[in-house]
């Protein structure tokens, strides 16, 4: 067993979370300038330039790119030859969180769902684990925001709507969204598996690296067309027309009931944030 | 589309008549800042007829939960958040004399019929550039609800804040102009 301490995983996370959300992905970057490429709109145009501005004036005066420093998903693969010492795993997570929060000036921004009495430290966090083979822990650190969260959708669909019917909905997630999530968006989406699995793999789709294409090529040409069929609704960034509603699609999918059609729909806002450590 | 205006708070109804829908703005003057959980407050207050934290004629409300500010700024970002979930508060907020907002997304029909009634104009900053907002942001005061965090209402001293005319009072809406513009059948 390969020993990892909780006091360093306490130390990544809380510094992950904090370059997160100063630091915008070069891959974004890069998706935002490919964009211009195509963008017609002086407007939607001007939008993307300022974007661009934005992402530098974050990193280079250490403030979030966005206010929205989200909740705190953190997605973790555990090696099963790894043995976590000094403390409790999932608390060392949610110290992690903590203490970025705390020390990064990041908004905290979770709530009582009924009194929205703030918890003050951006705790409790949400933690999926995998336990894989091997002796790494992987961590990835995805701050999401709420007004690209509150745009997705879930649909229990009858195995007959088939491909037209998931790309029908697709399409409506996003049309349905507009402005709101914050467009160019990245579209997640988790096809199969059951009710809660569809989400999750939306959710997960969304780690891919932006401008990677997906390793399945029935899952690439998919993603393809459904980004077209996307880009042909004219929301355009921010929603104030244009040819880049979408930067991306990202497509998990596996096998579900003989009964079902699961599909989840997760959109990110342009501000992705996802930050990946291995120990 | 490329002449910029300048607005200076407050506002007046001769102030904001000439803008039209997809027209480029910038502000200065003094913003409010207000979101889910202060517009639930002050719409209390208005039913029980009591007096508000901040003045509402002639005013602009800002859709702003800021990130907290590092030692050295007056501010952290400081873009807006989506407008829908005030939709509900702001007719009562318009018919007191609300004169501008600031915040992303499409509004309601009943938002869009009350700004043309009481003759407001709602305005898109951008979203997730919060960063790049919050250098238009000079001075920061909070004025009630410190409780709620991010979500107090603050008072904020801008220089040119750059927006953009969604809604125009004669009813006009960028998001349904700009998208129809640019959708492929």
């Amino acid at each position: 067993m390969r020993e990892v301490s909780t006091k360093r995983i306490i130390a990544e996370v809380r510094d992950s979370v904090i370059r997160a959300n100063y630091e915008l992905g070069e891959e974004v970057v890069q998706a935002f300038k490919d964009a211009l490429g195509y963008e017609e709109s002086p407007v939607a145009r001007d939008i993307l330039g300022q974007l661009m501005e934005n992402a530098t004036i974050a990193k280079e005066e250490r403030i979030p790119i966005c206010q929205d420093t989200g909740v705190a998903v953190v997605f973790v693969e555990l090696g099963q030859e790894v043995s976590i010492v000094g403390g409790d795993f999932k608390s060392a997570l949610e110290e992690g969180i903590r203490q970025g929060y705390e020390d990064g000036f990041l908004r905290k921004s979770v709530c009582h769902p009924f009194t929205r009495q703030n918890t003050g430290d951006n705790t409790p966090i949400i933690v999926h684990v995998d336990v894989v083979p091997g002796d790494k822990l992987k961590i990835w650190v995805v701050p999401k925001g709420g007004g690209s969260e509150n745009m997705s959708q879930l649909f229990m669909l009858p195995p007959s709507a088939g491909w037209a019917g998931i790309r029908e909905k697709v399409v409506e997630t996003v049309e349905d969204a507009g402005p709101n999530p914050c467009p160019p968006t990245i579209v997640g989406v988790g096809i199969g598996g059951n009710f809660e699995q569809s989400a999750l793999m939306a959710k997960k789709a969304l780690l891919r690296p932006l401008g990677t294409k997906n390793q399945d090529p029935e899952l690439a040409k998919m993603e393809e067309e459904l980004l077209i069929e996307i880009n042909k609704t004219g929301i355009g960034p921010q929603g104030l027309g244009g040819r880049v509603t979408s930067l991306a699609v990202h497509i998990l999918m596996m096998p579900c009931h003989i009964a079902s059609l699961p599909l989840a729909v997760n959109i990110q806002c342009h501000a992705t944030r996802h930050l990946e450590v291995v120990l | 589309m490329d002449e910029i205006f300048h607005l200076e708070t407050p506002l007046s109804v001769e102030d904001i008549a000439p803008l039209k829908s997809g027209d480029r703005v910038t502000i200065s003057g003094v913003l409010y800042t207000a979101r889910d959980a202060a517009h639930h407050r002050l719409l209390k207050l208005i039913e029980a007829g009591k007096e508000l934290p901040i003045p509402i004629k002639d005013q602009i409300i800002y859709y702003v939960g800021p990130s907290p500010a590092p030692p050295g700024r007056v501010i952290g970002a400081a873009g807006p958040t989506t407008s829908y979930r005030m939709d509900p508060y702001t007719p009562s907020l318009l018919k007191l004399g609300l004169r501008g907002m600031i915040g992303k997304g499409k509004r309601s029909k009943e938002v869009k019929e009350a700004m043309v009634k009481y003759k407001a104009i709602y305005m898109a900053a951008i979203g997730g550039a919060g960063a790049l907002m919050a250098r238009a942001i000079k001075e920061v005061r909070v004025l009630a609800y410190e409780d709620l965090g991010p979500e107090a209402i603050r008072e904020l001293k801008v220089e040119r804040l750059p927006v953009i005319v969604v809604n125009d009072i004669q009813g006009n809406d960028l998001y349904l102009e700009g998208q129809k513009q640019y959708q492929i059948a």
